[in-house]
């Protein structure tokens, strides 16, 4: 095999060393600062970026908290308002039931009392028609006039015994 | 059919000589220039335009730049990123000798990691480095390597000759692997490469099952190509290891 052949040993040495070396100079000085930079380049670039959105991210959340909490303390304002007007509300329509109820009770008692002169003015009436009845009764079934005293009485007794 | 050995021929292209030392420029010394100017302008025209988003070349070194520095950090720690620009040229000086050696390349197309004492010069040349390394940095210490801490002293007498057989045989090894593997894959294609034309000549059918298994031998051996470069720069990063870790 040509492999082992000892002739090129040293012509493959010597080009395997010159060749190698240079390529270690090249890889060394040239090519892989070069990658090495923009790789670099990039991982700042991706953190800068990185950097400004987290920032973004917490201005926004801290725009997020201060609407949270305007919106939170104009609906307890709101709900401090609506609460005070039904309060307000409410003591009002109190009042004017409590002002309609006395009335209508003034009215009933007004009504109660005219009805009773009216019932005592009608009771009145009935004993008066009950002592004439009575009287005329009397005067046809006896033929003589009753004592009026005596009749009178009767006739209350008769309408006391009717509960009247 | 052109013998399968002919292919590892050394020619020279330009005899040259300084004293009594042959170092005629050949066709195997015409791919080794030929791999340094392809991976120097490989590397440096891909990031020419410095893109943010990079195209498919500047892809492609980064990946390759990404690949050996991860392997490094992975293998040999913090350490290593010295080591990172040697590390890396040994892994593209070798991946691009066994890659260009498949290209169909007039006059000088050849392997040279298919010549045994090219790959042994490197592989020497790591052993002899991690070995200066581990003595630079642990001193006489670093012979803890044939004998580790803790071991009962009366296994000496076996460990010690089985360390030092295993330390001493990694150069071997090392290029043995790689050389081997790239001489028999290229027999294996230039045999078929043979069966191809001499069954094709006469009949067409026969030609075609050589050619296919040698499509996929050649597509076998791209990945060869690049496992073996693989294997020998990973293995030199854990001999690194070694040397600055110890076990």
């Amino acid at each position: 095999m040509p492999q082992f052949d000892p002739t090129f040993f040293a012509p493959q040495l010597f080009w395997l060393l010159l060749t190698f070396v240079t390529l270690y100079v090249l890889m060394t000085m040239v090519a892989l600062p070069k990658i090495g930079a923009v790789l670099d380049e990039r991982q700042r670039k991706i953190d800068d970026n990185l950097d400004k959105a987290a920032q973004l991210k917490a201005e926004a959340e801290a725009a997020v908290a201060a609407y949270e909490r305007a919106l939170s303390e104009s609906r307890a304002h709101a709900h401090s308002v609506i609460k005070e007007a039904s309060d307000r509300l409410a003591q009002e329509a109190d009042e004017r039931n409590k002002a309609l109820a006395a009335r209508l009770a003034e009215q009933i008692k007004a009504g109660e009392v005219r009805i009773a002169q009216a019932k005592d003015k009608a009771v009145a009436n009935v004993r008066d028609v009950a002592v004439d009845v009575a009287g005329s009764v009397f005067a046809r079934l006896v033929g003589s006039a009753a004592d009026a005293a005596r009749l009178e009485t009767a006739v209350a007794a008769a309408l006391k015994e009717h509960g009247k | 059919m052109a013998n399968p050995i002919e292919q590892f021929k050394i020619q020279p292209l330009v005899p040259l000589k300084v004293g009594a030392l042959d170092i005629s420029f050949t066709n195997s010394a015409a791919m080794m220039v030929l791999s340094v100017c392809l991976i120097t302008l490989f590397l440096t025209l891909s990031v020419r335009s410095r893109a943010l988003v990079p195209g498919r070349w500047q892809s492609m070194a980064e990946i390759f730049y990404e690949f050996i520095a991860g392997m490094l950090r992975d293998n040999v720690g913090a350490e290593g990123r010295k080591y990172f620009p040697f590390i890396f040229s040994l892994f593209m000086f070798v991946l691009f000798g066994n890659l260009l050696g498949m290209m169909p390349i007039p006059v000088i197309g050849f392997t040279y990691t298919s010549h045994v004492i090219v790959t042994f010069a490197m592989a020497a040349f790591v052993f002899v480095g991690v070995t200066i390394i581990g003595f630079a940095r642990h001193g006489t210490h670093y012979l803890r390597m044939f004998f580790p801490e803790g071991a009962p002293i009366a296994t000496a007498i076996i460990l010690i000759p089985i360390e030092l057989i295993s330390y001493f045989s990694r150069p071997f090894s090392l290029a043995v692997r790689l050389f081997a593997n790239m001489t028999v894959g290229h027999i294996i294609l230039k045999v078929m490469g043979g069966f191809v034309v001499s069954l094709g000549a006469f009949y067409l059918v026969p030609g075609v099952v050589p050619f296919a298994f040698l499509s996929a031998v050649t597509v076998l051996e791209f990945g060869i190509a690049l496992l073996q470069a693989y294997v020998f720069t990973i293995l030199s990063c854990i001999y690194l290891h070694d040397a600055i870790h110890m076990h």
